[in-house]
């Protein structure tokens, strides 16, 4: 059981500021990924709620408790740097006693703790035998099980799976996010890697130059991305973001690119310039003629669809398309967009205006 | 550029047969590419390839001629390793440049300077070249050692999982400028990874490689659409084909038929449904995907949908008979 708020947090390393002024709502037993670039300020926050940093203003509780400036030992969270690290001379019973014993806690506390970590992973048969003859799916799990058998409140975790191969860092995903099914243990996990984000997270927390710029669950950062930065960022391929000609006005349903109309969501806001994003998934090939002209440029096969790289008077798009309707190099097709997926942005402040559709979702989570 | 033969190759570490009676045929400017997990063999094929290690048994053929007994040198085969290996002390040029300075090319200076301004505009390096290459991102020293092996002429490229330490964007620019680099290049590149995106877009043929042995080798397409084995059909696509009791299927299936399978994008998802109802266990508009369960069995829809269905919300699925595939209980493709 472990709320984490977070307010008015703010960090400064002499001139640089890493993080402005951020509050955030994590709650109790949701998995919460903090997401951005390198420098964007989610390792200082993590390390600020672990107590490896300390804040310059603002504030850090823990179900209500105010622990802002309490040392890393006077909270009951667990900051798990790697989770590849296992010593592999020992066997797997020593592997998942070690930080226990390292705590002091006694001897049978000790069994108990390990006997039901090593039944939450399936790890029992193992408990006997050592690390370095262990599959890379067992392995991971035998370090998972050292990373919880502490039982604290709360998980931190800074890039845990950086380090590991590319494989392995995706089994590992898929453990971690079961295992988080099976304790529901508020963790807070950072990560520059946006698949890791998708597969993990129950919230996901987007921040750049040291600001939050949007906290949400996947749908809803995926969908309603709250300014450029975060379209651009989440998705692969990324959002496409299209010029739209002319001015928006409130209420508008309709806009146009390049002299072609295209519907959107009853807008309840204007612009003087907007972006129309879109994603690739809601981008169609229509016959040539109709929506917009365009012309394929490259496609890529991914099995259970394709990638094609469109050139269009407005610029390049990218476009997802069915199996069965191969795009061909230098083939002229029209485009035309899911209307009800498309959400415009002010092209000065880069922040998504308000619609129709953005109205009528909920944010899953709180931030200022 | 050559051609590559694997004859019969094995190749045994201790009691691991990393490699087993392997057979392989790249052609003169093919992109193929060996897909498999982890321990299937891959990078020890690569390695046997450029001389690294020698095999236990069979041998090894470029452009047909046998160089089983060749040093790794005499190969001329350009590797790159997932891990970029730079020389730290040396600036992005030299870098570079080194290859073709060794000794034993003795290239003009004023072809090495064009020859690594062009490698180095290609993969959008150029302003770096004065840097040392400590000063680098991980992006750009694994360009950088990407650009040493395209700096030479080599026999063959052999690339061992390049692009897995890269993050998710600079990942999807490189392999779309890798292929273009190997189009436009008529390169032989022998390419091993794990993952399938990589493979299905970037190779003219994929090898499926388990266990030491090939077990199919065809396009992109052909091993996505036309598999031989139940194994096959599970290494390609994202989420994986499902695999499902043959007495789901409408009509007279296969008498040796044990199981069918079918691709997630294929199943026919309709709201409601009567007898043969399954229960949402999970729904994903990022993912485009459900997951249904009946009788204990999870099926996995690809679909792009308006609205989310809530876990337990009933609906009902439709395998259509002409894209199902059947396996038999060896999980060999009954046709």
């Amino acid at each position: 059981m472990a709320e984490i708020r977070i307010r008015n947090l703010h960090k400064r390393f002499a001139a640089f500021v890493a993080v402005k002024d951020s509050s955030l709502v994590l709650e109790d037993g949701k998995f919460v990924v903090l997401l951005g670039p390198s420098g964007c300020g989610k390792t200082t926050t993590l390390r600020m709620v672990a107590g490896l940093e300390y804040p310059t203003s603002g504030q850090i509780t823990l179900d209500g408790e105010d622990v802002t400036f309490r040392r890393p030992r006077e909270r009951d969270i667990a900051m798990v740097f790697q989770l590849f690290a296992l010593y592999p001379h020992l066997g797997v019973r020593d592997n998942l006693e070690f930080p226990l014993r390292n705590e002091g806690v006694p001897r049978g506390e000790i069994d108990r703790r390990v006997r039901d970590v090593a039944a939450i992973l399936r790890i029992e048969h193992l408990l006997g035998s050592r690390v370095g003859g262990l599959s890379g799916g067992d392995r991971q799990r035998v370090a998972l099980g050292r990373a919880i058998v502490r039982q604290p409140k709360a998980f931190l975790m800074d890039e845990p799976l950086g380090t590991l191969d590319a494989e392995f860092r995706e089994l590992m995903c898929v453990e971690l996010r079961k295992l988080h099914d099976r304790l529901k243990t508020t963790t807070v996990f950072v990560t520059h890697d946006q698949n890791e984000a998708m597969a993990l997270a129950d919230h996901v927390v987007v921040m750049n130059d040291g600001e939050i710029l949007q906290a949400d669950d996947p749908h809803g950062v995926y969908h309603f991305p709250s300014c450029v930065f975060v379209a651009k960022f989440i998705g692969r391929p990324p959002m496409n973001l299209i010029e739209v000609t002319g001015p928006v006005a409130p209420g508008a349903q309709r806009v146009r690119v390049d002299g072609t109309a295209v519907d959107v969501p009853a807008m309840h806001a204007g612009a003087e310039r907007a972006l129309l994003g879109v994603r690739p998934e809601h981008v169609r090939l229509v016959a040539q003629g109709e929506g917009l002209a365009a012309q394929v440029r490259h496609a890529e096969y991914h099995g259970s669809h394709w990638v094609a790289d469109l050139d269009t008077p407005a610029g390049a798009l990218k476009a997802v398309v069915d199996r069965a309707g191969r795009p061909r190099e230098g083939d002229r097709v029209g485009v035309a967009f899911d209307a009800a997926r498309t959400v415009l942005f002010d092209a000065a402040t880069e922040r998504l205006l308000p619609s129709a559709s953005t109205a009528a979702h909920q944010p899953a989570m709180r931030h200022g | 550029m050559a051609s590559v033969h694997l004859r019969g190759v094995g190749k045994r570490f201790g009691s691991v047969q990393a490699v087993d009676d392997l057979r392989l045929d790249v052609g003169d400017g093919e992109f193929f590419v060996l897909l498999g997990p982890s321990g299937a063999g891959k990078t020890t094929t690569l390695r046997l390839v450029a001389g690294l290690e020698r095999p236990d048994a069979g041998r090894v053929l470029m452009n047909g001629e046998d160089v089983t007994e060749l040093p790794p040198a005499q190969r001329d085969c350009a590797f790159v390793f997932q891990q970029y290996s730079l020389y730290p002390h040396l600036s992005v040029f030299d870098n570079l440049a080194f290859p073709l300075r060794a000794p034993r090319r003795r290239t003009p200076e004023a072809q090495v300077r064009s020859r690594v301004e062009r490698v180095a505009a290609v993969l959008h390096i150029e302003g770096r070249l004065g840097r040392k290459a400590t000063e680098l991102s991980g992006g750009e020293m694994q360009r950088v050692a990407i650009g040493r092996a395209l700096v030479r002429e080599p026999q063959v490229f052999l690339m061992d999982e390049p692009l897995s330490s890269l993050d998710a964007q600079l990942r999807e620019e490189l392999r779309v400028e890798l292929k273009r680099l190997q189009r436009e290049r008529g390169a032989t590149v022998l390419y091993v990874t794990h993952d399938q995106i990589e493979a299905t877009t970037l190779a003219d043929r994929i090898g499926i490689l388990q266990q030491g042995t090939v077990r199919q080798v065809g396009t992109p397409m052909e091993i996505y659409d036309d598999p031989r084995s139940l194994q096959v059909a599970q290494r390609l696509g994202m989420p994986a084909i499902n695999v499902l009791p043959v007495d789901w299927f409408d009509g007279p299936a296969h008498p040796q038929a044990s199981h069918i399978a079918i691709r997630p994008e294929d199943v026919a998802l309709q709201a409601g449904g009567a007898e043969r109802a399954f229960e949402v266990v999970e729904c994903s508009l990022v993912k485009h995907l459900v997951v249904a369960e009946r009788a204990g069995v999870e099926v996995r829809v690809r679909t792009v949908l308006d609205a989310a269905l809530g876990p337990g919300a009933r609906l009902s699925l439709r395998f259509p008979p002409e894209r199902c595939l059947f396996f038999d209980s060896a999980g060999q493709r009954i046709p």
